[in-house]
C-alpha cells in the first residue's frame, strides 16, 4: 500500500462513555485513502456516527490516534480549527444559519478564515450553486428553501472552503422520499470529480454505485470491509448478512 | 335507564346512548330518559323559586345556581325538552333578580335609608369633583409643584437607561461565561484557561445567587448605607445599584437564549473551522439576540417600575416626587394618581414598542 495515498488514518480509536459503561467505538483501525469514497453502513446505535464525528473532532475520542495528512491531530497541540477546514462536514439535519442569506451562508467562511474579498467569495459561492442548480435561491434565506435545497446548499457551503476531505452524517436521512435524489446526484457529481468522502448513510444505491469501499459497523467495532460488490454480494459476517436481509 | 329507540333508516334497535345508528350510520333520534320529565319539573321548579325568593340574600343566587347546575349536568337528555328549557329561562330571570335583591339588601342593612344615602354620596362626588381644579391648582400648580413630577420623571429615566446600560453590559458578559463553561468545559483540557473560566462560572454562579436571592430595594440601602456611604451622589448609587441588579436577570435572559439555539448551528460552525468565539460571535449570538431582544425590552420595563423605590436612598425620582407633593399638600389622591398615571403611559408606550418588535422578527425570515 502507497502510504503517501493515505489521508486519514485511524488506529485502535475508542470513544467510551460513563467511564466505560457505554463504548460507543470499541477500536476502531482504518485507513482512508485519497480519492476512495467510504461508506459506512450498520444499525443505528453501531457507533458509525460517533466514528464519523471523531474524524474531525466534533467527537473527543477517549483513546486511539487519527492521522490526518501525516499529523496526529489527536495530540493537544493540533489546530482543530486549521483541520476542520480540510475536512466539510454535512449534517443530517442541514444546520444551515437560519439569520443569513444562502450566498451569506456559503461566503461567511471562507470571507473570515481564507480571508478572501467578498467580490471573489460570491464569485466562488455563485459557481458552486450554478452546479446544484440553486443560482436563483442566492439570496434566499434557508426557510424559504425545501429541505432537498437546503441540503444542497450544505454540501456547497462545505465545498466553498476547498476542504481535502468531506464527511456526510446521514445526508438524506432527514429528506422527504422525494429529494433524496437530488441530494445524492450532487454527491455522485462530488465523488466523480475525485473528492475523498466518508459517509455514513442508509442509502445502499449510493453505496453501491458510488462507494469504493464500504464499512459495516456493529456494536463500535468495523465487523466487516470491503468492496460494494462483496458486501452486497458476498457477505462475509452473519451480522451484516442480517443486516443486508433487512435493509435490502 | 334509556328506553330503547329505533333507526328509522334500518330498524336497528339501539339501547345505548349512540347518537348514529351502528349499523347504517343514520342520524338517531334522541334517547329519552324516563325520568327526564321529572328532572325538567326540578329545574322548572328552582327556577321560578330562584326569581320568587330573589330578595333574600343569597338565597335566590343559591336556587338558580342548582337549577341551572341540573340542566347542565344533563344537557343531551333534557335539552330538547320544553319543559327544561322554560326552567333555564327562569333560573336565569332568578339569577340576575337575585343578584339585584341581594345588592338591594345589603345596602338596605348597611346604610339603612337607601335614597337618602343616595342623595348623599352623589352630593360628596358632586363636591368632589367640583374641587377637583383647586385640588389640582393646590397639587401641581402652587410653588411650582409640577417640577416634583417633571425633575422626577427626568431622574427616573436617567436612572433606568443607565442601569439598564450597565445591566446589559454585566449581563452579556456573566451570560457568555456561563455559557462558555457549560460548552467549553469538556472540550478544555486543563490548565491555566480551563482553571480562570471555572473560577469566573463560579464567581458568576455567586453573584447570581446573591443578587436573585435579596430585595432589590435591600442591595439599594446596602449600596447607599454601607458600600458607598462617602458618597452622596445618590443617582450614581442608584444606577450601580439598579444595574448590578438588571445584570443579574439580563444573564439569565441571554443564557437562555444562547442555550436555546439549536446545537447542530454551533458544529456547523465549528465544522466550517470557525473556533469557538467567531462561532459565537457570527452564529450563536446574531440568533440568540432575535430570541432575547423582547424579554430584555421586558426587563427594561420592569426596571422603569423598580426604579420607584429609590425614594428609600432619598432620591428624589418620580415616586418620591409625588410623595413629597403628598406631603406638603396633605392630599393623596392627585399626586399618587399622576405618578401612577405616568408610569402606566411610559409603560404602556414601551409594551407596544415590544410587540411590534416581536412582530418584526418573526416575520423577519423565519
Amino acid at each position: 500500500m502507497n502510504d503517501k495515498n493515505v489521508i486519514i488514518s485511524v488506529k485502535d480509536l475508542k470513544k467510551y462513555y460513563n467511564n466505560g459503561e457505554i463504548k460507543a467505538l470499541d477500536g476502531v483501525t482504518t485507513d482512508i485513502k485519497k480519492g476512495e469514497v467510504v461508506v459506512v453502513i450498520g444499525p443505528s446505535g453501531s457507533g458509525k456516527s460517533t466514528f464519523l464525528r471523531s474524524l474531525n473532532l466534533l467527537e473527543r475520542p477517549t483513546s486511539g490516534t487519527i492521522t490526518f495528512e501525516g499529523e496526529d491531530i489527536t495530540s493537544p497541540s493540533t489546530d482543530i480549527n486549521l483541520l476542520r477546514q480540510n475536512m466539510g462536514m454535512v449534517f443530517q439535519h442541514f444546520n444551515l444559519f437560519p439569520h443569513l442569506t444562502i450566498l451569506r451562508n456559503m461566503t461567511i467562511a471562507p470571507m473570515k478564515l481564507h480571508g478572501l474579498s467578498k467580490e471573489i467569495a460570491t464569485k466562488k459561492a455563485l459557481e458552486l450553486l450554478s452546479k446544484v442548480g440553486l443560482s436563483d435561491r442566492a439570496n434566499a434565506y434557508p426557510s424559504q428553501l425545501s429541505g432537498g435545497q437546503k441540503q444542497r446548499i450544505a454540501i456547497v457551503r462545505a465545498l466553498a472552503m476547498d476542504p481535502e476531505v468531506m464527511l456526510f452524517d446521514e445526508p438524506t436521512s432527514a429528506l422527504d422520499p422525494e429529494m433524496v435524489g437530488e441530494v445524492l446526484d450532487v454527491m455522485k457529481n462530488l465523488a466523480r470529480a475525485g473528492m475523498t468522502m466518508v459517509c455514513v448513510t442508509h442509502e445502499m444505491g449510493f453505496a453501491r454505485e458510488v462507494g469504493t469501499r464500504v464499512i459495516f459497523m456493529d456494536c463500535g467495532k468495523i465487523i466487516e470491509e470491503n468492496t460494494p460488490e462483496q458486501i452486497f454480494t458476498n457477505p462475509q459476517n452473519d451480522r451484516l448478512k442480517a443486516f443486508l436481509q433487512k435493509v435490502l | 335507564m334509556i328506553k330503547s329507540r329505533f333507526c328509522k333508516q334500518c330498524g336497528e334497535k339501539v339501547t345505548g346512548e349512540e347518537t348514529v345508528c351502528p349499523r347504517c350510520k343514520a342520524a338517531l333520534p334522541a334517547p329519552v330518559i324516563p325520568d327526564a320529565g321529572k328532572k325538567a319539573g326540578r329545574i322548572f321548579l328552582f327556577g321560578l323559586l330562584s326569581i320568587l325568593l330573589s330578595f333574600i340574600p343569597f338565597a335566590g343566587i343559591i336556587l338558580a345556581g342548582i337549577a341551572l347546575w341540573l340542566y347542565k349536568s344533563d344537557t343531551r337528555l333534557v335539552s330538547n325538552m320544553g319543559k327544561a328549557r322554560i326552567g333555564k329561562a327562569l333560573a336565569v330571570t332568578g339569577l340576575i333578580l337575585s343578584l339585584i335583591g341581594t345588592v338591594y339588601v345589603i345596602l338596605l342593612l348597611s346604610v339603612g335609608n337607601i335614597p337618602l344615602w343616595a342623595a348623599g354620596t352623589w352630593t360628596k362626588l358632586v363636591k368632589w369633583a367640583s374641587g377637583i381644579p383647586a385640588d389640582f391648582e393646590n397639587n401641581f400648580i402652587t410653588d411650582n409643584r409640577y417640577n416634583y413630577i417633571v425633575k422626577g420623571l427626568g431622574i427616573t429615566f436617567e436612572v433606568t437607561v443607565f442601569a439598564a446600560l450597565l445591566g446589559i453590559a454585566l449581563g452579556i458578559i456573566v451570560a457568555l461565561i456561563r455559557s462558555s463553561y457549560d460548552t467549553l468545559k469538556d472540550e478544555m483540557r486543563g490548565g491555566f484557561g480551563k482553571g480562570l473560566l471555572t473560577f469566573l462560572n463560579k464567581l458568576c454562579g455567586f453573584y447570581l445567587t446573591v443578587i436573585r436571592g435579596t430585595p432589590v430595594v435591600v442591595q439599594l440601602m446596602i449600596a447607599y448605607f454601607v458600600i458607598f456611604v462617602a458618597s452622596n451622589n445618590k443617582v450614581l448609587v442608584a444606577v450601580l445599584a439598579f444595574g448590578i441588579n438588571s445584570g443579574a436577570y439580563v444573564a439569565e435572559i441571554i443564557r437562555g437564549g444562547i442555550a436555546s439555539i439549536d446545537k447542530g448551528q454551533f458544529e456547523a460552525g465549528r465544522s466550517l473551522g470557525f473556533g469557538y468565539v467567531r462561532t459565537m460571535t457570527f452564529i450563536i449570538i446574531p440568533q440568540a439576540f432575535k430570541t432575547v431582544l423582547p424579554s430584555l425590552a421586558n426587563e427594561f420595563i420592569v426596571l422603569i417600575k423598580e426604579t420607584s423605590v429609590s425614594g428609600y436612598i432619598g432620591l428624589q425620582e418620580l415616586t418620591k416626587g409625588g410623595d413629597i407633593i403628598r406631603s406638603r399638600t396633605y392630599s393623596a389622591f392627585m399626586p399618587l394618581l399622576a405618578v401612577a398615571v405616568i408610569y402606566l403611559i411610559i409603560v404602556m408606550f414601551f409594551s407596544q414598542l415590544v410587540s411590534v418588535l416581536e412582530r418584526r422578527l418573526k416575520n423577519s425570515e423565519r
